[in-house]
Formats: C-alpha cells, sequence, structure tokens
C-alpha cells in the first residue's frame, strides 16, 4: 500500500465511521426528532395524559366550531386512521381553514386536546387560482405528506 | 498514466488553474447575470400569486435556489476536501475555503427567507423541527471551517484540519434534505425533485428553475473569482504569480 492509499483508506474509514454513529444516533432519538404526533398516535396513548406534546393533523372539514363572541375554537385533527377533538382558545393562523394541516401544541385531558398554540402546516403545493377554480375547490389536489391517505379514508 | 489522471493533476496544478479559471469566469458571469435578471422578474412579477399564500409564496426564488446551493456547497467541499487530503492538491485547499465563504451566505439566506415566511404562513418565525435544526447546524458548520482556517496559522495545516471537518459535516447533508421525509416535520415536503412531476404549474416552477441555475453559475463565478486571488496571494514567492502579477500592474 502506497501512503496515497493509506490516507485514502483513512478518509473512507472516517466517512463511514460517521455515517455509522449518525445513523445509530437518528434510530435513538427517533422520538424525539418528530416535531409531532399524529392522531392515530395520541389515540393508540403513546403521549402521556398531561404531557406536553404537539399533534398535527388535518382539520377536519365540518368541524369548526367557533364560540360566539369568544376566542375559543373547537375542531378535529385527523389523519388517515383516527381524529381527536381540540380546543384552542387564541388567534389562528392565516393559512387555517378545513382540510389544512395543523400542529397544535398543549396536553390530552379526558379525551380532548387543549391546545396552546396552533401552526399551519403548509404542502408543498402550489397553484394560482385559476387553477384551483378549475380543479373545484380547494380540497382537490391537496396533499400534506405526513397525513396523505386522509382523504382515501374519508 | 491515463489521459483522466493527467487532466485531473494538470488541474491541481496552480498556474493552469489559474488561467483556466481566469478564461471560465465570463462564460459563467453573463449567464448567470441574465437568468438571475429573466427567472427574477419572471418569479416576483410575472408568474400567478398562490391562492392560499398570496404573493407571499415567492419568496421560494429566493429561498429554494439559495437552500439548494447551501447543500451542493458543502458537498462539493467534502469532495474537495478528500482530494486535499489524499492528493494534497492546493487547488482543492483554497476551494475549501472559499466555497465556505459562499456557503455560508447561501445557508443564512436559506434561514433568514425561510422565518420570514414562516412568520405570516406558519405563524411562528422558528421551530425545532428537524429540517430547520439540521440547516441551522449547517450554517454552524460553514462557520466552523471558517474560524478553523483563522486559527491555524500555517496554510497547509489548516486547510487539512478544514477538510477534515468538511468530511465529517458531510453526514449533515442527507439529514438536511431527507429530515422532511424521515421525521414529521412542520417543514412542507419538496416542490421540485427530479422523479416526480412538480407541485406547481410551469409558470411557477420555470422561473424557479432558472433562478436555481442563475445562482448556480453566479456561485461558480464568485468562487472562481475568489479562487484566483487566493491562489495568487498564496504563491506569490512563485516566478509564475510574480509574472502574472506584473503583467496586471
Amino acid at each position: 500500500m502506497t501512503r496515497r492509499q493509506r490516507r485514502l483508506a483513512l478518509v473512507l474509514s472516517l466517512v463511514l465511521g460517521v455515517g455509522l454513529l449518525a445513523l445509530v444516533a437518528s434510530q435513538v432519538f427517533r422520538e424525539n426528532l418528530m416535531y409531532f404526533y399524529s392522531a392515530s398516535e395520541l389515540a393508540a396513548g403513546e403521549a402521556e395524559e398531561g404531557q406536553r406534546v404537539r399533534f398535527g393533523g388535518l382539520v377536519v372539514p365540518g368541524s369548526v366550531e367557533r364560540e360566539p363572541g369568544a376566542l375559543l375554537v373547537q375542531f378535529r385533527l385527523a389523519d388517515c386512521e383516527a381524529n381527536l377533538p381540540v380546543r384552542f382558545s387564541g388567534i389562528l393562523p392565516d393559512l387555517f381553514r378545513e382540510g389544512q394541516g395543523i400542529v397544535a401544541s398543549g396536553r390530552m385531558q379526558q379525551g380532548v386536546f387543549e391546545a396552546d398554540e396552533v401552526l399551519a402546516k403548509h404542502d408543498e403545493n402550489y397553484m394560482p387560482p385559476e387553477l384551483v377554480e378549475k380543479l373545484g375547490g380547494d380540497a382537490g389536489k391537496h396533499s400534506c405528506a405526513p397525513f396523505k391517505s386522509l382523504q382515501e379514508a374519508t | 498514466m491515463n489521459a483522466l489522471t493527467r487532466t485531473f493533476h494538470r488541474w491541481g496544478s496552480p498556474p493552469t488553474f489559474y488561467r483556466f479559471a481566469g478564461r471560465a469566469l465570463p462564460w459563467l458571469g453573463w449567464p448567470a447575470l441574465l437568468l438571475l435578471l429573466h427567472g427574477l422578474y419572471a418569479g416576483l412579477v410575472q408568474a400567478p400569486a398562490d391562492y392560499q399564500q398570496g404573493d407571499g409564496f415567492r419568496i421560494i426564488y429566493v429561498h429554494v435556489p439559495a437552500a439548494w446551493l447551501s447543500l451542493f456547497i458543502y458537498t462539493s467541499m467534502a469532495v474537495a476536501g478528500v482530494i486535499a487530503l489524499v492528493w494534497r492538491m492546493k487547488v482543492a485547499e483554497v476551494y475549501l475555503r472559499d466555497a465556505a465563504l459562499a456557503g455560508a451566505g447561501f445557508t443564512a439566506v436559506a434561514l433568514a427567507s425561510g422565518m420570514l415566511w414562516g412568520q405570516p404562513m406558519w405563524g411562528t418565525w422558528w421551530v425545532w423541527d428537524a429540517r430547520l435544526t439540521s440547516e441551522l447546524i449547517l450554517l454552524f458548520l460553514y462557520l466552523g471551517v471558517l474560524a478553523l482556517d483563522q486559527a491555524l496559522p500555517e496554510p497547509r495545516q489548516a486547510a487539512r484540519a478544514c477538510a477534515i471537518l468538511a468530511i465529517v459535516g458531510v453526514i449533515n447533508v442527507p439529514i438536511v434534505h431527507y429530515s422532511v421525509e424521515w421525521w414529521n416535520t412542520l417543514h412542507q415536503g419538496s416542490s421540485l425533485s427530479r422523479f416526480e412531476k412538480p407541485a406547481m404549474p410551469a409558470s411557477m416552477y420555470v422561473p424557479l428553475l432558472e433562478v436555481a441555475l442563475g445562482t448556480m453559475l453566479f456561485y461558480g463565478w464568485f468562487v472562481l473569482a475568489r479562487m484566483r486571488g487566493s491562489i495568487l496571494l498564496r504563491e506569490r514567492r512563485q516566478s509564475w504569480a510574480r509574472a502574472v502579477a506584473m503583467e496586471g500592474a
């Protein structure tokens, strides 16, 4: 082995070693790297009651109820298998609407997710308004990656 | 020695590289300017507004090219790092440092433009999801390479240290890229990928591709121009560098 080959082997083993380390780390911290839980994960009790978590899903069309004269909103968030009620009091982001992806932070309390923050999750689709009309409204071509199969399920 | 290795070694010789880079500059700079001007006009003025985000979506014409470049540059630095460590090629050593400067800039632009978009669209400037966090780590890696280069007085030693950091840090590049698929993130998935139909109409993505290509060429122009200066400074005791300097004076 020449010196150059030895250096090459050293560099390659460095890359391999670090890559392996990263793979192991990402497996170990998998839970922590998840930004939010889905509805079926929460329904299965993966987060403890009262533990602060984030909950992501699509706003179920027709489920949004606003308390008249107050900021209190109730709606259901869903993925393809389950949906859970969410209660939130505050100002909703511009992109909040039925069928839209949402990430709420808060706690599960007696089967209701009490949120203190609601963020909109935009998807990767961009459309001019004329095209949306042609497709027949909002719901047409939506695919929020992690909640993809909701439309097929409902 | 076959033709490939011969070309490889010729490129690595500072005077040849200096001359080659000088000739390549106008071929990168002018197309970059034209593509950027046309692409930005088409994207910021002519393209239709998004049905949900309105005109706010136009930040994509800055954000996405900057983010792509931030990943591309770091990958190229890792390749240069291997060449610098194994073949001890001076041109690769110079590339490492000059590329890191541009890379840090593009990463900062990607982060800042993303925050400006996130505030109205998501409802927050910043969240610690996997995509945003790994891109922030990328910025720190770039700054680390720049700092390491400054910290070691002997340039060849500094380059070797930077090469190791570039190679080790490259593991973060696939993490940034795939973070939106591997984990639940607030950040959306890719709108444009090589294998799927784009998630937007041609009137929106053609300008984006123009700006992206223009940014790429601009980066090529920038890094070659900077490397010429760095090489001349490093080789100032060599006769060829003196000859070049006399010509210019």
